[in-house]
């Protein structure tokens, strides 16, 4: 699809941890508006992959472009982790959730837009004499955190603690929570585990919904290939730090080196021919 | 044990009644020999007589104590049950907490005036505002930004210092003293934080206390500077808008202006006044600032930094600006201190002082601003009590500090209230 325009480029990204290889010069794209999946095995370098773009892990070696629609072309591997949310617009979410689990949901939710408030209440001095340009900030960060509540159906949990909710439902905050950022980019690390049936349909019809309507480029890590073959516009695959295939769901499904490193285990390679 | 226990019915009333008809039983039993029977000593003899009246009683007792201990657990449990099943969430906020501060607050306005006579009581309750004010400055950093600062008394003393240095070589006065001090004490919180915020947990908390130890030792050592362990005498006492509190009458004085009789309280209320109206503002200030973005922040990092860095925050910055507000009321209380001592020391600023402090904020329920209240009176005042029996003194306070964690693990009010509620009503 070439009317999407590339938003993120990763070059000959590699990240050594002392002897071990875990991402070995990994070239790949990553265009706005589309569904971008990352695939593998346990172990493959999908989560350090995450941390290299965000500025987590500062790569050993290679380079990842972004580019912004008012900033230009931003090198992440040289940015701090804020920076790579603040100015570059790509947001993640974690494999193992990452909430403010003693604040409540829409709390969570007012936290994700910190620097825009901060801005508005002049580093909250303005805010403490209840000035009105603050008052006006805090509405719309109100506004927006009920817009995703509301399209997550979280709506109803909004004044809950976000640490009491269930798996599934701690899922979608920490992406609703994602969303306030206004990401250019969202990456999320296995969105989809430990949700139900449900649940997991409904992440896929947000994740097309994000990517078709509010042209938001999303970086997919899943296990689940009912969700990736189903959403996915373009697959990376990665087994040891290695791309061994890219491509359109079609591609990926027929791919022999795809489905050589599948092999061994019987369950995904069912999945991966389904 | 069953995992659901209803809750609107416990074990039959009958039920209970059989209970305890047998624990009746075998009291009568067990108590025909023990309580009904019982030896003399008529003229060398022994002979039996009996004591029925006390056997009945005793029984009696029993039934009635195992139908009520019987009735008590049940409820115990029902309770538990009840609070099990329905967890609330962002646990209920509790109106009664608010009317607790309210009646705190109402009761410390008229205190002196209670106890006009004595002023024991009214320099105790220097003490503990004092402590209320310093627990509320390191609850923004320990509670709100969770950062365990084992230092805190370094900036008090920057405080007091700042206000014994100043008055004594250039005649400040106190009021224009504070701003100064706070802004000093601030920003030797940014020289400690700068370095040492990327260290975590314990790493942090074990340079703090290096801090709080370089900042007395300077003063022990650098006696041309500070006094040494002298410290420094003579402070000036701070003046009702000029008006000194003395029995002097060459120049007017408190009394003579207000026409009273001079008496040596006027300044022990004065200066109770003073520092109640300083430990007010700090808690509407702090309040008011963790409802702002910074302070929302700080208590996201609290919760999850790194989750904090993913959404653009620059954490090092929210750390500083909490150790900067934080190391600023100690600043202010450091400078009330010395005032009202009139004399300071590197004493004054020892690693029990900042345990202390902490001990009222983790007590008091990490972030409550009430909480803080509770901890710091029972804090100063424990201690006070305790003077009758010195030596237990220590193992007293040891042992109700023990006794508190058991008791309520979060903290004496472990509740936290929200920031913000989507239900508009609830909230501006
Ligand atoms: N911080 C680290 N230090 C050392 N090894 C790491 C680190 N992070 C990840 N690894 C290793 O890199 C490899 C890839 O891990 P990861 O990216 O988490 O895989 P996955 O594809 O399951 O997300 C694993 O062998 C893991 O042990
Ligand atoms: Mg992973």
């Amino acid at each position: 699809m070439s009317t999407h325009h590339t938003l993120l480029e990763v070059e000959h990204l590699t990240m050594r941890f002392g002897g071990l290889t875990a991402l070995s010069d990994l070239s790949l794209n990553v265009a706005a508006g589309q569904i971008t999946s990352i695939i593998g095995p346990n172990g493959a370098g999908k989560t350090t992959f995450f941390n290299c773009l965000t500025g987590f892990y500062k790569p050993t070696e290679g380079a990842v472009r972004m580019h912004h629609p008012q900033h230009g072309a931003l090198l992440l591997n040289e940015m701090p982790s804020y920076h790579v949310a603040r100015k570059a617009g790509v947001v993640r979410t974690f494999q193992n959730i990452r909430l403010f689990p003693n604040m409540t949901v829409l709390e969570n939710l007012i936290v994700a837009q910190h620097n825009a408030l901060q801005t508005a209440s002049r580093f909250s001095l303005a805010g403490l004499f209840g000035r009105a340009g603050y008052k006006a900030a805090r509405q719309q960060a109100l506004e927006k955190a009920e817009m995703w509540l509301t399209r997550l159906k979280l709506l109803d949990l909004a004044d809950t603690a976000a640490g009491n909710l269930s798996y599934g439902t701690q899922r979608r905050i920490e992406i609703a929570r994602a969303l306030c950022v206004d990401p250019l980019l969202i990456c999320l690390d296995e969105p989809a585990a430990g949700l139900n049936p449900r649940e997991s349909a409904e992440l896929n019809e947000l994740l097309v919904y994000l990517s078709r309507e509010h042209g938001k480029g999303v970086l997919l890590i899943e296990h689940d290939m009912n969700v990736v073959m189903r959403v996915s516009d373009h697959i990376c695959v990665l087994n040891f730090g290695n791309k061994i295939a890219e491509g359109t769901p079609q591609q990926i499904q027929q791919d022999p080196n795809v489905i050589k490193a599948y092999l061994g285990e019987e369950e995904t390679d069912e999945k991966v021919a389904a | 044990m069953s995992a659901y226990v209803p809750v609107h019915q416990g074990p039959g009333f009958a039920a209970r009644i059989k209970d305890a008809l047998a624990v009746a039983m075998l009291s009568l039993m067990l108590g025909i020999p023990m309580i009904g029977l019982h030896t003399v000593d008529s003229g060398g003899a022994l002979s039996i007589a009996t004591r029925w009246p006390w056997l009945a009683l005793f029984v009696g007792i029993m039934f009635g104590g195992r139908l009520a201990m019987q009735f008590a657990l049940d409820h115990f449990k029902l309770n538990k049950a009840r609070r099990a099943q329905k967890r609330p969430a962002v646990r209920a906020t509790r109106p009664w907490l608010k009317w607790l501060g309210y009646a705190v607050l109402g009761f410390s306005l008229v205190l002196p005036i209670a106890f006009s006579g004595n002023r024991y009581v009214v320099d105790t309750a220097t003490t503990v505002l004092i402590y209320v004010m310093l627990g509320w400055g390191l609850n923004v950093v320990v509670g709100l930004a969770g950062l365990l600062d084992l230092g805190y008394v370094a900036f008090y003393a920057v405080g007091a210092y700042t206000y014994g240095l100043l008055s004594t070589h250039f005649g400040w006065g106190f009021w224009q003293t504070l701003p100064v001090a706070g802004a000093l004490a601030a920003t030797f919180g940014i020289i400690l934080g700068w370095p040492t915020l990327r260290l975590r947990g314990d790493y942090l908390a074990i340079v703090t206390l290096g801090f709080g130890e370089i900042i007395r030792l300077i003063l022990v050592n650098w006696t041309d500077f500070s006094g040494g362990p002298n410290g420094i005498g003579q402070i000036p006492r701070p003046t009702f808008f000029g008006l000194p509190f003395s029995p002097d009458t060459d120049t007017p004085t408190f009394a003579t202006f207000f026409h009273i009789e001079y008496a040596a309280e006027h300044r022990v209320i004065f200066l109770y006044y003073v520092i109640l109206a300083l430990a007010l503002l700090t808690n509407l200030f702090v309040s008011r600032l963790r409802k702002l973005p910074v302070g929302i922040a700080w208590e996201a990092v609290r919760e999850d930094e790194v989750a904090c860095k993913a959404l653009g925050m620059n954490v090092t910055n929210i750390k500083l600006s909490a150790f900067a507000i934080g190391a600023m009321l100690g600043g202010f209380a450091g400078v009330f201190f010395a005032a009202r001592q009139g004399f300071i020391s590197p004493e004054s600023f020892v690693f029990s002082e900042s345990a202390t402090i902490l001990a009222i904020v983790v007590l008091g329920g990490m972030g409550s601003q009430l909480g803080v209240v509770v901890a710091a009176i029972l804090l100063v005042l424990l201690p006070e009590l305790g003077r009758d029996f010195s030596e237990y003194r220590m193992l007293l306070f040891g042992a109700a500090m023990i006794l508190i964690m058991v008791w309520r693990p979060g903290g004496l009010i472990a509740s936290r209230e929200p920031t913000v509620k989507l239900n508009k009503g609830a909230q501006a």
